[in-house]
C-alpha cells in the first residue's frame, strides 16, 4: 500500500471511484465483445443448421431450414400467438416458482438452523434434486387429474429442493467470523439470521434460485407436453399440436420461443441480480 | 446513551472491568485434548489499556474469546462489568453488503437506539476515526487501514465499557500500524474505555499498554506482568518504548525456550 494512503484526511484519493463506477475505457471493448460473441455463435449455429438441411439428410418437411422457421416464428409473433401462449406458460411458471421459493426457502432455513431437520432431510432432498421431475407426472395426474394443480405440484417438487440446498450450502459458507461479530454486537436468534447470516449468504441463495428456476422451467415444459389442456393454448400445447400435425416448421419455431425465454430470464433477471449483488460487494471480476 | 466525554469519570472506579479467576480451557476431546489455558488469574482495571503478549498459539486469543463470551471456560470464574464487551478482530469483519455508515450503525440498531440518535452518533464516530467523507462507501472500496478504523468506530458504537482487540493491526504494514496506534491512544484517552489488546508484537505492547501481561505457551499461563509508566502520548521510536520492547522481547524468548524444554503438557 502506498504510504500516502494512510494519511487520515485524504485516504487514497485514486481509489474512490473504483468498484461501482467503471473505468471509462475498458467497457467499450468488452461490451462490444459481449454482444458480438453470442451473435457469432448464433450465426455459426444457423449456418450449421442450414448445412444439414442442404445435405438433404432428411426431407425438408421433416427438417426445414432456418429461413422458413424464422418466417413462421415472425408470423406467430405478428399474430400475437406467441404472446398469448407465453402469457399462459409464464403465468404458470411464475406461480409455481413463487410457491417453490416459499417452500424451498422455509425448508432451507429450517435445515440450516435445526440440526435434526437437516440430518433427517438432507439425504431425501439430495435424492429429490437428482430425480427427473417427469417421474412425478403419473402420480400428479392420478392425484389431481389433468389440470393446473398437477402442473404446479411438479414444478414445486422440481424447484424447491435445489432452492433449499442452495440456501443451506450458502449458509454453510458464511464466514464464521461474521456470525461471531454479529453476536458480539447483540444480534441473537432469528435477528442474527435475518440481519447477518442471510445477507452474507445472499449470493449463494440467488445461485440456488437460478437453478431452481431452471428446474421449474424444465418441469413446466414437460408438464405442458404431458398434461395438456385443449382450452389453454400454452407453449407446451403448441409443441404438442405441431407434433400431432407433423408441422415441423411450427415445432422448431416454438422450440426457439422456449429457448429464447430461457435465455432472457437467465440473463435479464438472474444475471442482473447476480451482477449487482457482486458489484456491491466488490466481487465482480471486471470493474 | 452515555456521551463520549462523561465516561472519563469512571476511570477511577475501583471495581475491576474484567475479573478472571482460576480460569482454564481445554480444547478438543479424548486423545487430542490440549490444555490451552491453565489457571489464569487476571484483573483488568476500569479505563486500563492492558496488553496480552505471547507467542502464536499461546492461548491469548482463546482468553480474549472467553472474555468476549464467544467461548465457554472449562473451569474457573469470569466476570465482565457493563455487559457484552465490544470486540475487534484482525480481519475487520465488516459486513460487505452494508455501507460504512450502516456498518457503524449496526450495533446501535441491535440495541434499539432510535434512528435520529443513531445518525448523529454515526457522524460523531466517523469524525472520531477520520472517515467523515466515507459514510456511503462500501467496505471493499476502502483500504485495509480504513477498514480497521471503520471496525473501531463500529466497536465504539456498541457503547460497551470494555473493548477487546484481537491483533487488530496485525495485517497492516508498519507505517499504517503506527498511525493507528496514535489514533487508538487518542480515542482511548477521550473515551475512558477499558481495552484488552492481544498482540504477539512486543513493540506494539510497549507502545500501547498501561500494563503488559506476558503469557507462556502450552499451557497458556501468566508468566509475567509488567506495569508501564511511560508518559503518553508515546512514540513507537522513543528510547523508553524501544527499551521496554527489547526487555519484553527477551522475556518472550526466554519463555519460548523454556516451553521448548518442557514439551506440550497435555491434560
Amino acid at each position: 500500500m502506498h504510504p500516502l494512503a494512510t494519511l487520515p484526511k485524504t485516504p487514497e484519493p485514486g481509489r474512490r471511484l473504483t468498484g461501482v463506477t467503471a473505468d471509462p475505457e475498458a467497457p467499450v471493448a468488452s461490451r462490444w465483445s459481449s454482444w458480438s460473441a453470442p451473435l457469432v455463435a448464433i450465426a455459426v449455429g444457423l449456418l450449421l443448421w442450414q448445412a444439414v438441411v442442404w445435405s438433404a439428410w432428411k426431407p425438408e418437411w421433416v427438417l426445414p431450414g432456418p429461413r422458413p422457421v424464422m418466417l413462421r416464428l415472425w408470423s406467430e409473433l405478428r399474430s400475437g400467438e406467441v404472446f398469448a401462449a407465453a402469457r399462459i406458460t409464464l403465468g404458470r411458471a411464475a406461480l409455481g416458482f413463487v410457491i417453490a421459493v416459499l417452500c424451498g426457502t422455509s425448508l432451507g432455513i429450517a435445515m440450516s438452523k435445526l440440526r435434526f431437520v437437516r440430518n433427517a432431510l438432507s439425504g431425501v432432498i439430495a435424492g429429490l434434486q437428482t430425480m427427473p421431475s417427469v417421474v412425478w407426472f403419473p402420480l400428479a395426474i392420478l392425484l389431481f387429474q389433468l389440470g393446473e394443480t398437477g402442473i404446479q405440484f411438479v414444478i414445486v417438487l422440481g424447484a424447491a429442493p435445489s432452492i433449499a440446498v442452495g440456501l443451506v450450502s450458502a449458509v454453510d459458507h458464511v464466514p464464521p467470523l461474521l456470525e461471531r461479530v454479529g453476536r458480539t454486537m447483540g444480534a441473537r436468534g432469528f435477528t442474527l439470521f435475518r440481519r447477518v447470516v442471510f445477507p452474507a449468504a445472499l449470493p449463494g441463495y440467488v445461485a440456488g434460485l437460478k437453478q431452481g428456476w431452471a428446474f421449474s422451467w424444465r418441469s413446466l415444459m414437460a408438464g405442458e407436453l404431458m398434461v395438456f389442456m385443449a382450452d389453454k393454448p400454452s407453449i407446451g400445447a403448441r409443441l404438442h399440436f405441431a407434433r400431432e400435425l407433423s408441422d415441423a416448421e411450427g415445432l422448431l419455431a416454438w422450440m426457439i420461443v422456449v429457448l429464447s425465454i430461457g435465455i432472457v430470464v437467465d440473463l435479464a433477471v438472474f444475471g442482473r441480480i447476480e451482477h449487482s449483488l457482486r458489484a456491491r460487494r466488490g466481487l465482480s471480476e471486471e470493474r | 446513551m452515555i456521551s463520549l466525554h462523561s465516561r472519563i469519570a469512571r476511570h477511577v472506579t475501583p471495581e475491576p472491568a474484567v475479573s478472571v479467576r482460576a480460569l482454564s480451557r481445554i480444547h478438543g476431546r479424548g486423545e487430542q485434548r490440549v490444555l490451552a489455558l491453565d489457571g489464569i488469574d487476571l484483573e483488568v482495571r476500569q479505563g486500563e489499556l492492558l496488553c496480552l503478549l505471547g507467542a502464536s498459539g499461546c492461548g491469548k486469543s482463546t482468553l480474549l474469546h472467553l472474555i468476549a463470551g464467544l467461548d465457554r471456560p472449562t473451569c474457573g470464574e469470569l466476570r465482565v462489568c457493563g455487559g457484552q464487551p465490544a470486540v475487534m478482530f484482525q480481519d475487520s469483519a465488516l459486513f460487505p453488503w452494508l455501507t460504512v455508515a450502516e456498518n457503524v450503525a449496526f450495533p446501535m440498531e441491535m440495541h434499539g437506539v432510535a434512528a435520529p440518535d443513531r445518525k448523529r452518533r454515526v457522524r460523531e464516530l466517523l469524525e472520531l476515526v477520520h472517515l467523515e467523507g466515507f459514510a456511503d462507501h462500501r467496505p471493499h472500496q476502502l483500504s485495509g487501514g480504513m477498514r480497521q478504523r471503520t471496525a473501531l468506530a463500529r466497536a465504539l458504537a456498541q457503547d460497551a465499557r470494555v473493548l477487546l482487540m484481537d491483533e487488530p493491526f496485525g495485517a497492516l504494514d508498519a507505517m499504517l500500524r503506527d498511525r493507528l496506534h496514535d489514533e487508538l491512544e487518542r480515542v482511548w484517552s477521550r473515551t475512558g474505555l477499558t481495552i484488552v489488546f492481544v498482540t504477539h508484537n512486543p513493540r506494539e505492547a510497549a507502545r500501547l499498554a498501561d500494563r503488559v501481561v506476558v503469557l507462556s505457551s502450552r499451557p497458556g499461563r501468566i508468566a509475567d506482568e509488567i506495569d508501564v509508566a511511560i508518559e503518553r502520548p508515546r512514540r513507537i521510536d522513543s528510547p523508553e518504548v524501544s527499551q521496554l520492547a527489547a526487555r519484553l522481547t527477551d522475556r518472550l524468548k526466554e519463555i519460548i525456550r523454556a516451553s521448548a524444554r518442557n514439551p506440550a503438557e497435555d491434560a
